[in-house]
């Protein structure tokens, strides 16, 4: 216990730890910000301006319909008329209807809490998730790399309790970060639908399907956090996380991307992680083939489709946290430290 | 005395794909009985620091068998853990906390009233520099607070590998006095160091080791007795008898060297068989006197270290004992 206190005392005290956590708040600040300054609520006086600005570019659509109408019988009767300008009767250039033109579109962007939330948390478990990760390795990566591992050990001759230890002090630190992360971004976006936009239509089903998609952001980043601080307990440096988290990125990803769309592969996204991050975000991707489009010939074309679950993303999840994280604890458990 | 640390048969090989294997520590025993300062001696690459390492868990051994308070290591570590304090060769501190904060978390992890912290960094002369970052100190500033970590604990054995690297000559002899008040006070220390005037003023015993074998191994005095090689200077009352004296000392099996106005002999075992010697010719001694010898005499000849002129030595030249022509100088456990 005095060690799991001590730990969770030596993750708080970390500069790297606070620059980390803050910046990522930070982020997510901004995100709740700039959502609040670029939408409006919509009032009486919103929908009197959308019909007014609807009105006007209906006006001037009339306007620059006769005025062509104008030129077109000017060219007509002057005979220098260049064929293609114009049509054979200047009679068919008339405004569309007034109807064509709704006022909806002049309205200004507002926030629906029930309609956009749901999206909002998308980038909320990514920064959460980013954060997670580089604190995560940088945590045992530097105490590593610096001697304070070993340090450690001849106070605490046991390995696996102390790395244990450790990745308990800094799930419990993140969780307790990401919560209260959590906690402010649904009030953040309350009040932004609140005074940009509308919170009507929130039943319990829908907080509960919101609460439930938090959960599982918040799970996402206590995944990568493990995931971070394993590989770079495996390397003994934080560098080694970071390192291998952008090989994936760049080379398992990008380049498999591109591989993989190269050889013409079906559903090819259903080989890269960021489509198990969505999928295991929004419960479920669906990837269209549209190459399996072209073998139909008759009417309307319907993509093959390949559906993504959140239950596949979690296999992919545990496989992943139960992999790195058994590597380094074998490792730990074997290596000579010096 | 019981034995606080007891190391039989120690072996460790380390493994390269590349480079083949390397026997570390190949057959290494030690012993260090309870309240003595224990110097722990070799040259670089001998396997002192190995050897500590191995004893502390850090690494793993391939053979032998190791107690620290009557409880074998590694399996009864974090039994005995509480009561070792230990620095293994340059201790390294996260470099962003300050001296106080490492103390702090260490102690926290090792369950140490707080009270300790100022205590320690006093002892130390840390004192008035513990806020800082250890980034910031000099290589003496990290060895003290290195010390500082050790004795946190209050440990009853205490295992410092080279503490005195980087430290002032004031820094030395502070050192010096705590380890003998520590001592005193019951404590057990085990020191590894390359300065051996320091090993000889403070230790009270010394184990030396060279190519992870015990070469010697004792009460200093001992060593130092077995290994004066007897070495004796003879003076003649009549520096013309001094040829003759030569003759008749080597007749029976002694060796010497000539010098202009005395004689220098090896491999007396009693001085007096000398002058027993001398006077049955008739030659009268006026001065006989054994050379004493320091440890690092000792230890170059033990180890077979000793600078050559034109020859540069390479690490891992030393003695290897137990082969041809290589004798132990000591007998079994704690002989
Ligand atoms: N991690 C390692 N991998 C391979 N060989 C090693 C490793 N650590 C030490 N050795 C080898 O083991 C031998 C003993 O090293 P050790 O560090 O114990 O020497 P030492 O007696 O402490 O020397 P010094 O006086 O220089 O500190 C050396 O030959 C060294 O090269
Ligand atoms: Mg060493």
């Amino acid at each position: 216990m005095s060690l799991y206190r001590t730990e969770l005392r030596r993750l708080a005290k970390r500069r790297f730890t606070r620059w980390a956590t803050l910046l990522g708040l930070l982020v997510l600040a901004a995100v709740v910000v700039g959502v609040f300054f670029t939408n409006e609520k919509i009032g009486p006086a919103q929908l009197a301006q959308a019909e007014q600005r609807a009105e006007q570019e209906y006006q001037q659509q009339v306007r620059w319909s006769e005025q062509e109408r104008a030129a077109c019988e000017a060219a007509k009767a002057g005979g220098t008329a260049e064929p293609d300008r114009y049509p054979e009767d200047c009679s068919v250039i008339s405004p569309p209807p007034r109807e064509a033109i709704e006022a909806q579109w002049f309205l200004p962007s507002t926030f629906d809490f029930r309609e956009s939330f749901g999206f909002t948390l998308l980038p909320f478990a990514a920064i959460l998730a980013l954060v997670g990760f580089v604190v995560g390795a940088s945590f045992v990566g530097a105490e590593w790399n610096t001697g304070g591992m070993m340090n450690l050990l001849l106070w605490r001759p046991k390995r696996l309790t102390v790395l244990l230890t450790k990745l308990a002090a800094l799930l419990s630190g993140l969780l307790a970060v990401a919560l209260s992360a959590a906690v402010l971004w649904f009030a953040g976006f309350w009040l932004v639908a609140t005074f940009r936009g509308s919170t009507e239509k929130m039943t319990s089903g829908a907080w509960q399907s919101f609460a439930l998609t938090g959960l599982r952001g918040v799970v996402l980043a206590l995944v990568l956090a493990t995931a971070g601080f394993a590989l770079a307990s495996l390397g003994r440096h934080t560098a080694m996380a970071l390192g291998g988290a952008i090989g994936v990125m760049v080379v398992g990803q990008f380049a498999l991307g591109i591989l993989l769309d190269m050889a013409g592969v079906r559903f090819a996204e259903a080989w890269l992680l960021p489509t198990y991050a969505m999928a295991w975000m929004q419960k479920k991707v669906t990837l269209q083939d549209w190459q399996s489009c072209n073998a139909t010939f008759s009417g309307e074309c319907q993509p093959a489709t390949l559906d993504i679950t959140w239950q596949q993303s979690s296999v992919l999840l545990a496989v992943g946290v139960i992999v790195t994280l058994g590597a380094a604890l074998w490792t730990m458990r074997r290596r000579d430290i010096s | 005395m019981p034995a606080v640390l007891e190391i039989e048969g120690l072996r460790k090989t380390y493994k390269s794909r590349r480079r083949g294997t390397r026997n570390a520590l190949d057959g290494f025993d030690m012993r260090v009985e309870a309240g003595q300062v224990h110097g722990f001696l070799g040259p670089n690459g001998s396997g002192k620091t190995t050897t500590l390492r191995t004893l502390l868990g850090l690494i793993r051994p391939d053979g032998g068998r190791m107690s620290i308070l009557g409880h074998d290591v590694p399996a009864a570590l974090p039994t005995v853990a509480g009561q070792v304090g230990a620095i293994v060769e340059s201790p390294q501190f996260f470099p962003h906390f300050s001296a106080r904060d490492t103390l702090s978390l260490l102690a926290g992890a090792g369950d140490v009233p707080a009270e300790r912290i100022d205590e320690v960094l006093e002892l130390v002369g840390l004192r008035d520099r513990a806020g800082e970052r250890v980034k910031t100190y000099s290589l003496g500033m990290k060895q003290r607070l290195a010390v500082a970590s050790a004795l946190l604990k209050n440990p009853k054995l205490l295992i410092l590998d080279e503490p005195a690297n980087g430290l002032d000559p004031g820094g030395i002899r502070e050192m010096r006095t705590l380890m003998r008040t520590l001592a005193e006070s019951g404590m057990t220390v085990v020191l590894s160091s390359h300065i051996l005037g320091e090993i000889q003023l403070i230790c009270d015993s010394v184990t030396i080791i060279s190519l992870g074998r015990r070469v010697a191994f004792g009460p200093v005095e001992e060593v130092l007795a077995q290994h004066s090689s007897g070495a004796v200077r003879v003076r003649l009352e009549a520096v013309t008898d001094l040829p003759a004296a030569a003759e008749a000392l080597i007749r029976s099996g002694i060796r010497v060297t000539g010098h202009p106005d005395h004689l220098m002999l090896a491999g007396v075992d009693k001085p007096a068989t000398v002058t027993r010697l001398l006077a049955e010719q008739g030659l009268y001694v006026s001065e006989l006197a054994p050379v004493a010898v320091d440890l690092e005499s000792v230890f170059l000849e033990l180890t077979a270290t000793a600078p050559v002129p034109g020859q540069h030595r390479q690490v891992d030249q030393s003695t290897k004992v137990g082969e041809a022509g290589q004798t132990s100088t000591g007998g079994g456990w704690g002989a």
